[in-house]
C-alpha cells in the first residue's frame, strides 16, 4: 500500500455514477431463451463453428473452435439445440452484422463433462496454458485479446511486474468492484496461476480509491499470501484504468508508443480475467458466464448480473425493470468509451462489462459544435500528451501526415479531450476519421504494391519465356550460320592471305570485352568451387575441370586481348598524335597505382586474393611501361627543337592580334574618312587629322607586324611535323585578305590623293605621301603572300621525297630574295618620293633601284631554280603525284593575281602617262617586268599541270592505298571520349566565365564542338564500316553481339541455379551449364570473328 | 422510442464557449470598476458603447455570411473584445475612435480571417494598434484621476462625460486635469532622470496610485480566471517573469534612466494584457511550453518597445508581433506525447 504512486497527464473526473448499481449483491441472470454466440468476441481471428444446425449442445461445451495463435474458443453457455449459424447484430461501433452460432436454450442448463486441474503446479507450463486456451479466455477489460497468449509471454520476454488492472476508472461500471467484493478468494487464485506462469518478481493490484470496500476485501484476502503481491490504490481519475496509464502510475514507466508493455517488463491483466483464469483451471469452467453491470435512469433495478454469455440485452434489461420510454441511449460499456447500439436483440460477449439504458436526461444529446477557440482544456487533460485541437485541424483538414506527425497513432481514444471540449466538439470522431482514412490509405498503398509486385513478377515470367524461344530458335538459326560460316571461312582465309593488312586489325574493344567475359566466368566457377569445396558436394571434380578450362579461356582471351593491343601500339604511333600516348600512359599509371593502393590494402587485411591483385600490378606496369614507351618514342620521334603540337602562339591570341589588327584598320579607315572630308571641306583641321591619319597608320604597322610575326613564329612551329605545311590555307587566306584589304586602301588613298590634287589642296603633297606608303605597304604584303605560298608549296612538296635541296637551303634563298626585294621596294619608294618632290636625288635613286631590282631578279631566279629542282625530284616520287592539286592551285592563283598586278600597273602606267608624269617611264618599266613575271608564273603552271598529269598515269593505285590506311577504332574511341571530356570541361569554364573571357571561351568551345564531332563522326564511320563488313560476310554482327549475350545470360543462369541446388540435380545443372558454355564460346568466336 | 447510434464520448462536462467567455467577461468587473472609480464614467460608456457596436457589427457580418445569428451570438467574443478595447482606450475618446476600433476589430481581424477561432491576431489588439497610428492625439490623451486630485467626482458628471464623448463639449474644469499617461511622460521625460520627471509632474507622482490599484483589480481578474481553469498559469507568468527581470536588469545597470520593475508592471496595459489579452487562447500559443515561449516574447518586447521605441505603452505591438510568432512557436514546442522518448518538433519529420 504504501508503494510510490506516479501520476500520469491530464485525465479528468466526470461524474462516477457507480453507486446506482453497487447496492445489492451479485444476481445470477435467468436462462434466456436463445444464446446468441458471435463467433469472434475477442481480438484475432474469429473462431471456426464445430457443430451444425440441430445439433444438441450443453452448457460448457465448445461450438468454435480457436483458428491460429490469437483466437479464442467459444462455449455453449447454455445447454440446448443450434438452430442456426448465420449473420447476426453483434456488438459493435457500426451496428454490423456478423456470423453467430444461435442456441434454442432447453432450459435445463445442463453442464456438458468439465474437469478441473487437481495440481496446476505440477503440469508443464504449455499444458497449463493449453488448458486456460481451451476455456477460451480472454481479456474480460474491454479489449478481448485472448489470455494464453499474454500468459506465454514468459516465454522471450523477463516479466517483472504484473499489474492486476482493478482501477475501473469509467462512470457507471461496477462489475469489478463487485467481483472483487464477492470473489476475493478466486481473484487470489487467479492471480496464483498467472504468477505461477509468468514468475514475476513484484505484482500489483492496481485499483481506484473510490472503491474502499473492495481494497477491504482484497486485502483480507491476500492476508497471509507468499506472493510478493502489493495493492496500490491510485487516485480517482479518467482514464487510470488504461492499461498504459495504470502502468505509468504504479510503475512510473511508460510503454515506448508501438510497443507493448511485456517490452518493458509488465503484463497487465484484467481482474475479471483472473477469475476466470481461476474457474478454468480449478473447476475447468469454461468462460460461458461473466459479471455485467446492468445501469442506467432507464432500469428500475441498476445491479450486477451474473450472466451468461450470448444473452440477448433485452433479457438483461428485463430482468432489471427497462422503462422502454424513458429509454434513449443503450451504451455497452462505460459512458466514455462505450459503443450504442440500436438493436435490443444484440447478445453480450465475453467483454461486455457494462449496459448502461440512458435516459435522455442522463444522456442529453449532443449540441451542436461550435468553433474550436484553441482555448487547450482538451491538451490539458489528455493522458497521452498530445495536441487534441491541432490534431483536430489536421483531421478537419485532411492532412493526415500533419497527424501522423503529431502522433495521432498515441491516442487511446478515451474522449477526454471531448469530454472538456467547451465548443462541444466531437474530437474523439475526428481522430477515429483521421486514423481511418490513414490506414485506408495505408492499405491500398499495401495492395498497390502487391499488385505491383505481382505485375512485375509476370512480366518477368513472360521476358524469361520469350527469352527461352527466342534461345531455341537461334540454336536452330546458329546450326545455319555454322556451316555458312564454316564455308566463308574459307573464302575469309584466302583474303587475309591476299589481303593482309584489311584484316590485320582486330577489335579491341570485342577482344576486351571477351577477356573480361572470360575472367568473370572464371571467377563465377572458382566461386562455385570453393563453395562445393567448402560444402563438400559431390561435384567438385567436374567443376574443378571447368575452372581449368575457363582459366585457359580466360587466359587465351587476355593474350589475345594484349596482342591486340600492343600491335597497334607500334605501326599506329606515327601516325598516333602525342598526346594521345600520354593520356594513355598517364592512364596507365592512374591504373597502376589504384591498383599497387588495392594489393596494400589487400596485404593489411590479409586477404585471399593477394596473389591476383599482384598478378594484376605487374600488368599493368607493364603495360605502364610500354605506354610510356610509346610516348617518350613518340616524342622524341618529333623535330627536337620546337613543341610540335603545341605552337608558339595559341589560336586565340593570334585572333587577339588579328582583332587587334582589324580594329586599328577599322580606326585608320574612320580617321582617313574624316580627313577626307575635313580636306574636301577645305577644314582648318585638316593638317592635324592628316597627322593623326598618319600616325594610325604607323600603329597599324606595328600591329600587322606583331600579328604577322605571330603567325611566322607559329609556322615555324607548325612547319615542322613533317605532313602539315609551312602555312595552313586560313594563314594564308589572311595574308590574301591582308594583301586585298591593302590593295583596296591604296586604291582609296590613291582616289583621295587624285581629289586633292585636282583641288589643288595643299594636303595633297602629303597625301602622295600616304599613298607611296600603302603602296609599299601593299607590295610588302604581297611578297610575303607569295612567300607563304611558295614556303607551302615547298614545304609539301619536299615531304613525299628528299628534295633536291633542302627546306633550309630553299629558306636561305627565299630570305635572300625577300631582302632584295624589300630594299627594292624601299628604294622605289625613296625614289618615288624624291620624283614627286622634284629631289635632285632622284636619278640616282633610280639607278640604284635599277640595280636592286637586278640582283633581286637573280636571286628569284636563282631560287625559282632551286625550286624546279625541287618539283622535278618530288614529281620522280611515284606514289606521289609531281603537283598536289592545291600546288596547282596555288600556281594558277599566282599567275592570276600577277595578271591582275600588270593590268593594275599597266592602268597605273596609262593614267601616269596620261598626266604627263614624271613616274611615267619608270612605272612602264614596272609594267614590262611584271608582265614578265606572269609570263613565267604561267609558264610555270603549265608545266607543272603536264607533270602532273605524267606521273598520276603512273600510278595509279597509290592514292587508293594511302586512303585505304585503315585508322585504328580504339584510338578513335579514345580520341572521341577525349574530345568530350575537353568539351564539357570547356563549356562548364564557359558556364562559369564572366562576359569579359566569355567570347573566348566559346570560341574554344565551338572548336572543341566541331571536333569532338568531328571525331565522332570518324568513330562513327569506322564502325559502320565494321558492321557492314560484318554484314557483307553474311551475319549481322549486332545479332551475333545479342546472341551472345543471350547465350552469356543463359550461363549466369546456369551457374546461378548450380550454385544453389545441393542435390542430385546439380549433375543435370552442371550439363546445362556446360552446353550453354560451349554455346556462348560458338557464338563468341563467330562473334570475334566478324567482327574484326 | 428508437435508440440513437452514437461514438463516444458520450458524456460531455456541462458548460460551452458562450461560458468561457462570460466568466472572462465577469472577470474584468474588478478593474472595470476601479478604472470607472479612478478615472470617471468615460471607461463605462465606452465599453457600452463599444458592446453595442460589436453586437450589431457581429449580427450583421454572421447574417452576410449566411450564419445562424443567434447561435454564434451566444459565444459573446464579440462583447469580450468590445469589453478589451473599451478598457484600453482613453475614457473620453471621442465616440468615433471606439466606432473606427470595434469595425475593424470585427469586421477586418476577426471575421476576415474567418471568424471565431480562426483569427490570427487579437481582435481588440489589432484594433488598437490602428487607432493609435490613426490617431494618435485622440488616443494618447488621458484624464488624470480625478478621485484622487483636487475636487475629485465633481469635475465631470455621466451626463458630461456623455456630452463629451458623442458631442466633444468639453467640460469646464476639464483641461486642468488633461495629461498623459505615466509610461507617456516616462516616454518624454526628456534628459531628465526617473526621480527628476517625478517632480516635474506632481499630478501624475499623486495619481500614480490610481495605475497601481488598477492593475490590481485586474490581477485579482486574472486569478479569478486561473481558480476557474480558463487559462492555465502559463502564459501571465511567462509574460510578468520576463518584464520584471528585464527592466529589473537595466533598473540595476541604470536607475536614472530606466524606470523600477514595480512601475513597469504596474502602469499601462501590462496587468490587462498578462490576464486578459495574452490568455486570449485564439491567437496565442497552444501547448503549455509554447505559451512560456509565446509570453516571454511579449515581456521582452514591451520592455524594449517602451524603452527604445517611438510608442508610450507597447502591449498592442507586442501581442501582434507575438500572434504572428505563435504558428511557428507551436510547431517547435509540441509536448511530448507518452512513450516517445522526445518530443517532435517541426511539421514533418518520421512520425
Amino acid at each position: 500500500m504504501n508503494a510510490q504512486i506516479h501520476s500520469f497527464h491530464g485525465g479528468i473526473h466526470p461524474p462516477e455514477n457507480k453507486r446506482q448499481s453497487t447496492g445489492g449483491c451479485i444476481t445470477e441472470a435467468p436462462v434466456p431463451s436463445r444464446i446468441i454466440l458471435p463467433l469472434q468476441q475477442h481480438i484475432g481471428l474469429p473462431a471456426d463453428p464445430l457443430v451444425k444446425m440441430g445439433d444438441k449442445v450443453l452448457k460448457g461445451q465448445t461450438v468454435a473452435e480457436a483458428i491460429g495463435r490469437i483466437s479464442a474458443n467459444i462455449h455453449a453457455s447454455t445447454s440446448g439445440t443450434v438452430v442456426a449459424i448465420e449473420p447476426h447484430p453483434v456488438p459493435h461501433m457500426s451496428g454490423m452484422m456478423a456470423d453467430c452460432i444461435i442456441i434454442e436454450a432447453d432450459g435445463n442448463d445442463q453442464w456438458a463433462e468439465h474437469q478441473g486441474l487437481e495440481d496446476y503446479q505440477k503440469l508443464p507450463k504449455p499444458e497449463l496454458i493449453e488448458h486456460i486456451r481451451k476455456a477460451g479466455v480472454a481479456g474480460m477489460g474491454g479489449a478481448g485479446f485472448p489470455t494464453d497468449v499474454k500468459l506465454h509471454l514468459g516465454d522471450d520476454h523477463i516479466v517483472n511486474t504484473l499489474i492486476i488492472n482493478a482501477a475501473e476508472c469509467e462512470p457507471y461500471i461496477t462489475a469489478d468492484d463487485m467481483l472483487m467484493r464477492e470473489r476475493a478468494d478466486k481473484i487470489l487464485g487467479g492471480i496464483e496461476i498467472i504468477a505461477h506462469l509468468l514468475k514475476p518478481l513484484h505484482i500489483i493490484v492496481g485499483i481506484e480509491d473510490n472503491k474502499p470496500q473492495a481494497i477491504r476485501a482484497l486485502q483480507e484476502a491476500f492476508d497471509g499470501c507468499t506472493l510478493n503481491l502489493d495493492i496500490i490504490s491510485v487516485p480517482t481519475k479518467y482514464p487510470s484504468g488504461g492499461e498504459k496509464q495504470l502502468i505509468k502510475l504504479l510503475t512510473g514507466v511508460e510503454v515506448p508508443s508501438g510497443k507493448i508493455p511485456a517490452d518493458v517488463g509488465i503484463v497487465c491483466q484484467n481482474v475479471g480475467t483472473t477469475t476466470a483464469v481461476f474457474d478454468a483451471v480449478h473447476h475447468g469452467k469454461p468462460l460461458v458466464s461473466r459479471i455485467i453491470t446492468i445501469t442506467g435512469e432507464a432500469v428500475a433495478h441498476p445491479q450486477n448480473l451474473e450472466a451468461r454469455i450470448g444473452t440477448p440485452f433485452a433479457d438483461l434489461l428485463t430482468f432489471c425493470g427497462l422503462s422502454e420510454q424513458h429509454l434513449a441511449r443503450l451504451i455497452v460499456g462505460g459512458p466514455m468509451m462505450g459503443l450504442t447500439v440500436e438493436n435490443q436483440q444484440i447478445p453480450m460477449i465475453k467483454t461486455s462489462n457494462c449496459l448502461i439504458a440512458g435516459s435522455i436526461n442522463e444522456f442529453p444529446a449532443q449540441p451542436p459544435a461550435q468553433a474550436c477557440i484553441r482555448c487547450g482544456m482538451c491538451e490539458q487533460v489528455c493522458p497521452v500528451e498530445l495536441l487534441p485541437q491541432q490534431l483536430h485541424w489536421f483531421a478537419k483538414g485532411k492532412e493526415f501526415e500533419k497527424a501522423k506527425h503529431h502522433n495521432l497513432f498515441d491516442c487511446i481514444e478515451c474522449g477526454a479531450c471531448s469530454y472538456v471540449c467547451p465548443s462541444n466538439i466531437p474530437l474523439v470522431q475526428y481522430y477515429r476519421f483521421a486514423k481511418g482514412e490513414i490506414r485506408k490509405e495505408d492499405a491500398e498503398q499495401r495492395k498497390a504494391d502487391h499488385a505491383r509486385l505481382r505485375f512485375e513478377a509476370r512480366q518477368a515470367r513472360q521476358e524469361q519465356e520469350q527469352l527461352e524461344k527466342e534461345l531455341r530458335r537461334k540454336a536452330r538459326a546458329e546450326e545455319a550460320a555454322k556451316s555458312q560460316a564454316a564455308k566463308r571461312d574459307a573464302v575469309i582465309t584466302k583474303q587475309a592471305s591476299s589481303a593482309p593488312e584489311s584484316t590485320g586489325e582486330p577489335d579491341l574493344k570485342q577482344l576486351k570485352t571477351n577477356a573480361a567475359v572470360a575472367r568473370t566466368k572464371l571467377k563465377k566457377a572458382e566461386k562455385a568451387l570453393s563453395n562445393a569445396q567448402a560444402k563438400g558436394l559431390d561435384g567438385i571434380d567436374t567443376l574443378q575441370e571447368t575452372v581449368n578450362q575457363l582459366q585457359a579461356k580466360s587466359d587465351t582471351a587476355a593474350q589475345a586481348y594484349e596482342q591486340a593491343q600492343q600491335a597497334p601500339a607500334a605501326p599506329a604511333a606515327p601516325v598516333l598524335d602525342i598526346k594521345q600516348l600520354k593520356t594513355n600512359a598517364a592512364i596507365a599509371r592512374t591504373k597502376l597505382k589504384k591498383a599497387e593502393k588495392q594489393l596494400a590494402n589487400a596485404r593489411d587485411n590479409g586477404a585471399d586474393n593477394i596473389a591476383e591483385l599482384e598478378a594484376e600490378v605487374k600488368a599493368l606496369t607493364d603495360k605502364s611501361a610500354t605506354a610510356e614507351a610509346a610516348f617518350k618514342a613518340a616524342e622524341s620521334g618529333e623535330t627536337p627543337p620546337v613543341t610540335p603540337a603545341a605552337p608558339a602562339f595559341t589560336q586565340a591570341q593570334l585572333d587577339d592580334l588579328k582583332a587587334g589588327v582589324d580594329a586599328l584598320q577599322g580606326k585608320v579607315d574612320k580617321a582617313k574618312a574624316a580627313y577626307e572630308k575635313a580636306a574636301a571641306s577645305d577644314s582648318p583641321a585638316a593638317p592635324k587629322m592628316a597627322d593623326g591619319v598618319t600616325k594610325l597608320e604607323g600603329k597599324l604597322k606595328d600591329a600587322e607586324a606583331e600579328y604577322q610575326q605571330a603567325l611566322q613564329a607559329n609556322q615555324a612551329g607548325t612547319s615542322a611535323p613533317p605532313a602539315t605545311p609551312a602555312f595552313t590555307q586560313a594563314q594564308l587566306d589572311d595574308l590574301k585578305a591582308d594583301v586585298d584589304a591593302l590593295q583596296g586602301k591604296v586604291n582609296k588613298a590613291k582616289a583621295a590623293y587624285e581629289k586633292a590634287a585636282a583641288s589643288d589642296s595643299p594636303a595633297a603633297p602629303k597625301m602622295a605621301d600616304g599613298v607611296t606608303k600603302l603602296e609599299g605597304k601593299l607590295k610588302d604584303a604581297e611578297a610575303e603572300y607569295q612567300q607563304a605560298l611558295q614556303a607551302n608549296q615547298a614545304n609539301t612538296s619536299a615531304a613525299p621525297a628528299a628534295p633536291a635541296f633542302s627546306q633550309a637551303q630553299l629558306d636561305d634563298l627565299k630570305a635572300d630574295a625577300e631582302a632584295l626585294q624589300g630594299k627594292v621596294n624601299k628604294a622605289k619608294a625613296a625614289y618615288e618620293k624624291a620624283a614627286a618632290s622634284d629631289s635632285p636625288a632622284a636619278p640616282k635613286m633610280a639607278d640604284g633601284v635599277t640595280k636592286l631590282e637586278g640582283k633581286l631578279k637573280d636571286a628569284e631566279a636563282e631560287y625559282q631554280q632551286a625550286l624546279q629542282a625541287n618539283q622535278a625530284n618530288t614529281s620522280a616520287a611515284p606514289a606521289a603525284p609531281a603537283f598536289s592539286q592545291a600546288q596547282l592551285d596555288d600556281l594558277k592563283a599566282d599567275a592570276e593575281t600577277l595578271q591582275g598586278k600588270v593590268n593594275k600597273a599597266r592602268a597605273a602606267y596609262e593614267k601616269a602617262a596620261a598626266s604627263d608624269s614624271p613616274a611615267a617611264p619608270k612605272m612602264a618599266d614596272g609594267v614590262t617586268k611584271l608582265e614578265d613575271k606572269l609570263r613565267d608564273a604561267e609558264a610555270e603552271y603549265q608545266q607543272a599541270l603536264q607533270a602532273n598529269n605524267a606521273s598520276t598515269s603512273t600510278a595509279p593505285a597509290a592514292i587508293n592505298n594511302v586512303a585505304a590506311e585503315k585508322p585504328d577504332a580504339k584510338a578513335l574511341k579514345q580520341q572521341v571520349s577525349i574530345m568530350r571530356t575537353k568539351l564539357k570541361k570547356a563549356e562548364k569554364a564557359l558556364s562559369e566565365a564572366d562576359d569579359s573571357t566569355r567570347a573566348e571561351l566559346e570560341q574554344d568551345v565551338a572548336s572543341l564542338t566541331e571536333r569532338y564531332e568531328q571525331a565522332q563522326a570518324e568513330l562513327a564511320d569506322l564502325e559502320a564500316t565494321h558492321i557492314a563488313a560484318a554484314a557483307a560476310a553474311g551475319i549481322d554482327l549486332k545479332q551475333l553481339k545479342i546472341d551472345a549475350a543471350l547465350a552469356r545470360a543463359a550461363i549466369t543462369k546456369a551457374e546461378r541455379a548450380l550454385s544453389k541446388a545441393e542435390d542430385d540435380a546439380q549433375a543435370n545443372l552442371q550439363a546445362e551449364l556446360l552446353s550453354a558454355q560451349q554455346k556462348a564460346a560458338e557464338l563468341n568466336s563467330t562473334l570475334e570473328r566478324f567482327s574484326k | 422510442m428508437a435508440l440513437i447510434r452514437i461514438t463516444s464520448p458520450h458524456t460531455h462536462r456541462p458548460g460551452n464557449t458562450g461560458d468561457v467567455m462570460r466568466t472572462v467577461i465577469l472577470a474584468t468587473l474588478p478593474g472595470m470598476a476601479a478604472m470607472t472609480f479612478f478615472f470617471g464614467w468615460g471607461t463605462l460608456i465606452q465599453i457600452l458603447w463599444g458592446c453595442l457596436l460589436a453586437v450589431s457589427f457581429e449580427a450583421a457580418i454572421i447574417k452576410l455570411r449566411k450564419r445562424p445569428v443567434s447561435f454564434y451570438l451566444q459565444d459573446y467574443s464579440a462583447i469580450v473584445t468590445a469589453v478589451l478595447l473599451g478598457l484600453a482606450i482613453p475614457p473620453f475618446a471621442p465616440w468615433w475612435v471606439m466606432f473606427v476600433g470595434i469595425l475593424f476589430a470585427i469586421a477586418i481581424a476577426k471575421h476576415m480571417y474567418g471568424g471565431m477561432g480562426s483569427n490570427p491576431f487579437n481582435p481588440a489588439m489589432a484594433a488598437y494598434a490602428l487607432l493609435l497610428v490613426s490617431f494618435p492625439v485622440q488616443m494618447t490623451s488621458w484624464s488624470a484621476p480625478f478621485v484622487m486630485v483636487g475636487e475629485g467626482w465633481s469635475i465631470i458628471s455621466f451626463i458630461d462625460s456623455l456630452q463629451f464623448i458623442f458631442s466633444g463639449i468639453q467640460p469646464a474644469l476639464y483641461d486642468a486635469f488633461s495629461m498623459a499617461t505615466p509610461l507617456d511622460v516616462m516616454k518624454h521625460k526628456g534628459g531628465f532622470t526617473t526621480e527628476e520627471m517625478w517632480y516635474q509632474s506632481p499630478l501624475l507622482a499623486e495619481g500614480i496610485g490610481a495605475w497601481h490599484a488598477v492593475s490590481a483589480a485586474y490581477v485579482m481578474g486574472g486569478i479569478f480566471l486561473l481558480y476557474r481553469k480558463i487559462f492555465t498559469w502559463h502564459a501571465p507568468v511567462a509574460m510578468l517573469g520576463t518584464l520584471a527581470a528585464v527592466s529589473t536588469l537595466f533598473f540595476l545597470i541604470d536607475p536614472d534612466n530606466y524606470p523600477d520593475p514595480f512601475f513597469h508592471l504596474t502602469t499601462g496595459a501590462t496587468m490587462l494584457a498578462a490576464f486578459f489579452i495574452i490568455t486570449d487562447p485564439v491567437t496565442s500559443c497552444t501547448s503549455n511550453k509554447g505559451k512560456l515561449w509565446f509570453a516571454a516574447g511579449i515581456g521582452l518586447l514591451i520592455f524594449i518597445i517602451r524603452s527604445w521605441g517611438n510608442y508610450p505603452d507597447a502591449v498592442a505591438f507586442a501581442v501582434l508581433l507575438m500572434n504572428l510568432s505563435a504558428p511557428f512557436i507551436d510547431q517547435y514546442t509540441q509536448p511530448r506525447t507518452y512513450g516517445h522518448a522526445k518530443a517532435k518538433r517541426g511539421m514533418k519529420g518520421n512520425s
